[in-house]
């Protein structure tokens, strides 16, 4: 799926107006309570908040992967609410890489074939999408260790294999879940500074949920969830303003 | 995507290996019971070719060939004047006792053939002459008879088969062994004597009918299913072709023993130990793989591409269950073979149905990690 041009707006991700509920009757729970969230191109945005304030559902509904009940989610311009869950999944497919808090790289393919997924996903061919996973497992400080399983690595370097995996195919938008939470300080700043620089290609945005204060350093633009809200959006002298209060 | 789900598979060796062990033994048990209980249907109708005849002419109330009601001697020309008939013999089968020299008692299954023609005569000699059958006291054995009636060449010394010129007592009369020859075996597993129809009536206690059956053929250019209807309306006895024999013989074990229930009991068994353990081992394989599957569902895995994943595997176990199980089964038949019991029939039609019993317990394992993949929200990757 081919994305439209929208030069006039420069949004990765413009949320508008959206609630989530889980659960029915009494056990009803509002987990975002109509928020509005935007990311712009070529930025790192950090989603930061307290527990339960609704930033890994705001994600979610971002990603494609959480139906929401009201509101508008469009990426990249194009508006999910008028796509079928298909049309949403082959999106999802082809323009956003994920990463996640456990990494969840499966321990039974190495590490070639673990990055290779979304290639595969996406209709590459084998030889191809290995050739091209061998290169970003390369770039990402891991030559050499193309045939290891993932128990076989460090934490650190499975993050780096759950990133080159998320950007082997080349996506518009990087999703990542509390990227550092399971690492050291030490790999917890390699982490982000690659993901720092895959934010600065043009026309790519990659958003990143985290309670780690560490992180904050790193983001172009950070937005403060409280109670299923966007509380506050930080940038520019604000946001130093902001790191050096909760640093 | 397809190789990578057979290594997602192949790399958890313990539950592989478990699912692969559960199919195999669930075709093992469907396969080896079932060619054990074809075989064991096989020697109900053994007889039949044993002594090959295209029409079997019985008493009007016999349903199976190992059934017997005696006839009237004038039965046979009565047979032999119905038209299209080429010729019909008089056969006698009965149990009865021979003693080895030992002393000791065994059942034989006693076969009088027309002496004239010794039509219904055994398929293979072994060793010795068949015509001698015509000369007084003779019997031609099969290789069971042989070993079960066999002889000590000295006292205390291990006894031997018999071989022809050796003596031994039917009804306490002597028969002497003048070839050897190999039959099927019986369903009651008691071993072949063949004589001439006039000495097995010298051998066989003396009843009021000693006519036992009467083999038949058709004249050339007629079938044995259109005489075997005229002899039946010309006579008012039951003839049989052999098919219908075989037919009516199957139905009437299945119908009036419990043999069949057993067996199928024990397949149905087999099947659902399948279903058991591929579907209980196939569902934790899932369960164990919801987070990468989540994670496969996020990147953009279509539920039917999952879909697809699953059966795959499923049916890659099963096939290679199916493979191993046949095969024990198949050196099972082999092992057996030489010793020709227990029984063992193992036929292509059998191997068919496992099969498809194995493909059917892969889909229904494979169903279940369906219907948890496609309820999976690809979002349960966010939640830790």
């Amino acid at each position: 799926m081919s994305l439209p041009s929208s030069p006039s707006d420069p949004a990765a991700v413009r949320l508008t107006g959206v609630v989530k509920a889980f659960g029915s009757g009494d056990a009803r729970t509002l987990a975002l309570k109509g928020a509005d969230f935007t990311a712009a191109q070529g930025e790192l945005h950090l989603l930061v908040g307290p527990s339960g304030c609704g930033k890994t559902t705001l994600l979610s509904v971002a990603a494609g992967t959480l139906e929401w009940d009201e509101g508008q989610v469009d990426l990249f311009g194009t508006r999910l609410n008028d796509l079928s869950p298909s049309s949403i999944t082959a999106f999802r497919r082809r323009h956003i890489g994920f990463i996640f808090q456990q990494f969840n790289l499966i321990t039974t393919l190495d590490l070639v074939e673990n990055v290779s997924v979304p290639l595969l996903l996406n209709g590459t061919r084998r030889r191809d999408a290995e050739d091209k996973a061998a290169a970003l497992l390369a770039r990402v400080g891991l030559a050499g260790r193309e045939r290891k399983r993932p128990s076989q690595l460090s934490g650190g370097q499975q993050q780096r294999v759950a990133i080159a995996r998320a950007l082997v195919h080349e996506p518009r938008l990087l999703i990542a879940d509390e990227p550092t939470s399971a690492l050291d300080r030490e790999t917890g700043h390699q982490i982000m500074d690659l993901l720092a620089t895959a934010a600065r290609s043009p026309g790519r945005s990659v958003i990143i949920v985290t309670h780690d204060p560490r992180t904050y350093s790193y983001a172009d633009r950070l937005t403060e969830m409280e109670d299923g809200r966007v509380a506050g959006v930080h940038h520019g002298p604000a946001l130093k303003d902001f790191i050096s209060i909760h640093h | 995507m397809f190789h990578l789900a057979l290594r997602m598979l192949l790399g958890d060796r313990a539950k592989y290996i478990m699912l692969v062990g559960g199919l195999t033994f669930s075709a093992l048990l469907m396969t080896q019971q079932n060619a054990v209980f074809q075989g064991l249907l096989s020697w109900t109708t053994s007889h039949m070719r044993n002594m090959r005849a295209s029409i079997w002419v019985v008493e009007s109330r016999v349903e199976q060939v190992n059934e017997t009601k005696a006839l009237r001697d004038t039965d046979v020309n009565r047979v032999r004047s119905v038209s299209g008939v080429d010729f019909a013999m008089p056969l006698f089968q009965g149990v009865l006792k021979a003693r080895a020299t030992d002393g000791s008692e065994k059942l034989v299954q006693l076969i009088g053939l027309h002496a004239g023609t010794l039509f219904g005569r055994p398929t293979k000699m072994l060793q010795g002459d068949l015509e001698q059958l015509r000369m007084a006291n003779t019997v031609v054995i099969d290789e069971l008879a042989a070993e079960r009636l066999g002889q000590s060449p000295a006292p205390g010394a291990p006894p031997r088969p018999l071989q022809p010129g050796d003596v031994f007592e039917i009804n306490d009369r002597e028969a002497r062994v003048v070839g050897i020859c190999r039959t099927e075996r019986h369903f009651f597993g008691y071993p072949y004597v063949f004589t001439s129809y006039d000495q097995a009536l010298q051998f066989a206690p003396r009843q009021r009918k000693m006519l036992s059956m009467i083999l038949a053929e058709p004249k050339p250019g007629l079938t044995a299913a259109e005489v075997a209807r005229t002899i039946q309306a010309e006579t008012g006895l039951a003839a049989y072709t052999v098919p219908e024999f075989e037919r009516s013989t199957i139905n009437w074990i299945w119908k009036n023993t419990g043999i069949p229930f057993s067996f199928v009991t024990t397949i149905i068994l087999g099947f659902i130990v399948g279903v058991a353990i591929a579907g209980q081992t196939f569902y934790s394989f899932v369960l164990e793989n919801l987070r990468n599957l989540g994670a496969l569902k996020a990147m953009g895995a279509s539920n039917a591409l999952l879909s697809g994943m699953l059966l795959l595997q499923a049916y890659t176990v099963g096939l290679i269950g199916f493979g191993v199980g046949v095969g024990l089964t198949a050196a099972f038949g082999f092992a057996v073979a030489d010793k020709g019991q227990p029984p063992f029939l193992l036929q292509p039609d059998s191997v068919v149905r496992t099969l498809f019993a194995i493909l059917i317990i892969c889909t229904l394992s494979a169903l279940l990690g369906i219907r948890k993949v496609a309820r999976l929200e690809a979002a349960i990757v966010f939640r830790s």
